[in-house]
């Protein structure tokens, strides 16, 4: 397999300066990736904000140098050959504003084609044709301050796409973005790839996304949706505290789970129970719980059926109320809870 | 989003690439367009550009009037309101520009495509000289119009060869700065501020620099407006050459190095820093 990405033991160290009396504090951004990414691929990295991912992107896109370790793209090193490393790569990151308010959506198109070389004639075509493709054709001689969010994101996204980067790193493309635009960028980019950019064979992969597929452009996108990460790509990477936990496809993340049952209830207020009241049960593997106003979440993890027995009494006897209780199937969210002991929530929630 | 038209972009996108000189001249030109197209859709600057500096500009008139300086002093304080849209323009549009790119998120996107910085940077200057030198001359041909001066240029091509060499020394002054400036934050903002007001004095904007003693004079001329003002208003004005600081042609061999220094300095500065920013992790905007 021709890698497009490739890791090995990639660190990253930020020296927070305090005040002048006091010596820098070092905090360990990035531990240890070893990431192989074939061409074609959709990978996906996955994790809460500060997990490190912008991190990696910021070194991927040879925008920052890693303190340790090693990166290529295309075969090329992030700090030994920048040049032809940017040659072959373009960047989106959700929430950006870039460009220049003045300016009409297609002249600010047209100003970042150009700092890629591609002749004048071409790229109007180009973005005319990408412009369509987005439906914001009707925008082209709009000033782009005039655009809301979910516009001026898909301009950023035609931005990328137009320079047609062997890889094109997608950094939260749909944050901040209402459902309809969120859903209308992963259209695109799971169109991009399926129809345009046939997908090589995944190492590991889910057979129904990975066979008998050539080399292609390569999509590396970060975000911390689930569904997001699920619903496009061909393999994810979870990461947290700067370290990737689990990489593998989707469906065999989730299959890590299949052994285990998994639980959505609704409950009245747990009375003063916790998450950690209900992992001491027998059989019960994980408990997250998400208090609402006059109600609570209660996700669980168990090795059989029968551990709900123990969870209902330990309730009943707390005289807590189920309001709903449904069994699904594991989803990346339970992968990640899985992984790290704590929902994505909790752990941003720690963050703060 | 239309799913029919995705389908066959990128097999017609086999194109070649331009590469070398043109490239670099295609991102100068690129990153020069909006500043240009800026200027006309943005027509506050003729208030804030042309109209206020005239206050400046008139209260100095009135000052040579009320003492009866020489006539030609009016003349200077024109040219020097004139003059200081380009240092005004050096020090917020092009020194501190990087850091109004950082926050934008521009910079990251610039340092990211495979164009080269320098072609920025000369995209940013040239896009702000085209625009400043429409605002100089408005504040020169509206100046003359108000205080009558006679204007009796001795020699339109050393005049020009002045003003040229001045803006690439200026220019390339401002792209040593913008280099310098890259690892700052908003410290940029106020260090164009702290700078502002001392060139005013020490370039000699509304007098002579004559007037310094010779080592004043002399250390003033790092700055290029000092001597390009010295000499324009030498070849503008009959009895500038005897106000002059040092002959034309000297001048303009010393404009001639500073070009050069400034230039070579920028390039060199701007590929150390840059690698500084990337090693201290300094080029993406703050809310990142």
């Amino acid at each position: 397999m021709n890698l497009a990405i490739h890791t090995q033991n990639l660190g990253r160290i930020y020296k927070i300066r305090g005040g002048k009396k006091t010596d820098p504090k070092e905090l360990e951004a990035l531990r240890d990736v070893n990431l192989e990414i074939g061409q074609g691929e959709l990978f996906g990295l996955l994790g809460p904000n500060g997990a490190g991912k912008t991190t990696l992107i910021k070194i991927l896109t040879t925008l920052l140098a890693p303190t340790s370790g090693q990166a290529c793209i295309t075969g090329f090193d992030v700090i030994k050959d920048p040049q032809k490393v940017r040659s072959r790569i373009n960047m989106v990151s959700g929430g950006e504003s870039s460009g220049y308010g003045l300016l009409t959506v297609r002249e600010n198109l047209w100003m970042f084609s150009q700092f890629y070389g591609i002749p004048s004639k071409e790229a109007n075509r180009r973005i005319k044709e990408l412009l369509k493709v987005v439906g914001l054709e009707d925008r082209l001689n709009t000033k782009s301050s005039d655009l809301s969010t979910g516009l001026r994101q898909k301009m950023n996204i035609v931005r990328g796409f137009m320079t047609d980067p062997a890889v094109l790193f997608l950094d939260e493309p749909t944050l901040g973005l209402d459902v309809g635009a969120s859903r209308d960028v992963r259209s695109f980019i799971r169109q991009w790839i399926d129809e345009n950019h046939p997908l090589p064979d995944v190492p590991s992969g889910d057979a129904s996304r990975g066979e008998g597929r050539g080399e292609g452009r390569t999509l590396l996108l970060t975000t911390h949706y689930m569904v997001e990460a699920d619903e496009l790509c061909d393999r994810v990477a979870i990461i947290n505290e700067g370290r990737v936990l689990a990489c593998d496809t989707p469906a065999n993340l989730k299959r890590r789970l299949q052994q285990d049952v998994i639980f959505k209830m609704e409950v009245s207020p747990l009375n003063g129970l916790s998450a950690d009241n209900f992992e001491g049960l027998p059989g019960v593997r994980k408990a997250i719980h998400a208090p609402k106003d006059g109600s609570a979440e209660l996700d669980l993890i168990l090795e059989k059926d029968d551990a709900l027995g123990g969870v209902v009494n330990m309730m009943t006897s707390n005289d807590v109320h189920i309001l709903n209780l449904q069994k699904r199937e594991p989803t990346l969210e339970d992968v990640f809870v899985d992984l790290v002991g704590r929902s994505m929530e909790e752990v941003e929630a720690g963050e703060q | 989003m239309n799913s029919e038209q995705s389908s066959a972009t990128s097999e017609k996108w086999s194109v070649e690439k331009n590469t070398g000189l043109r490239f670099f001249l295609q991102t100068v030109i690129a990153r020069a367009y909006p500043r240009i197209i800026g200027q006309q859709r943005e027509k506050s600057w003729m208030f804030f550009d042309i109209l206020l500096p005239m206050l400046a500009v008139s209260a100095y008139v009135f000052v040579y009037r009320a003492i009866d300086a020489p006539d030609e002093y009016v003349g200077f304080v024109v040219m020097g309101g004139a003059m200081t849209a380009f240092w005004m323009n050096v020090l917020w549009s092009m020194s501190s520009q990087l850091y109004w790119e950082k926050e934008m998120g521009n910079l990251s996107l610039y340092i990211m495509a495979p164009n080269s910085m320098m072609a920025i940077l000369l995209g940013m200057a040239l896009g702000g000289l085209v625009a400043t030198t429409l605002r100089a001359l408005a504040i020169t041909i509206l100046g003359g119009w108000l205080f009558k001066i006679p204007y009796e240029v001795t020699s339109f091509g050393q005049l020009f060869l002045v003003f040229m060499l001045a803006m690439v020394a200026l220019y390339g002054m401002g792209m040593l700065f913008a280099s310098l400036f890259l690892l700052l934050s908003r410290e940029a903002w106020h260090l164009s501020n702290l700078a502002q007001e001392p060139v005013y004095l020490f370039s000699g904007f509304y007098f002579p620099i004559k007037s310094f003693n010779f080592w004043v004079a002399a250390s003033a001329s790092i700055i290029p407006l000092t001597l390009g003002l010295d000499a324009m208003r030498q070849l503008v004005f009959p009895s500038g050459a005897a106000l002059g600081f040092l002959s034309v042609p000297l001048e303009l061999g010393i404009l001639s190095g500073l070009c050069v220094i400034f230039l070579t300095s920028a390039k060199l500065l701007l590929a150390h820093m840059e690698k500084l920013a990337i090693r201290e992790g300094r080029l993406t905007e703050s809310r990142r």
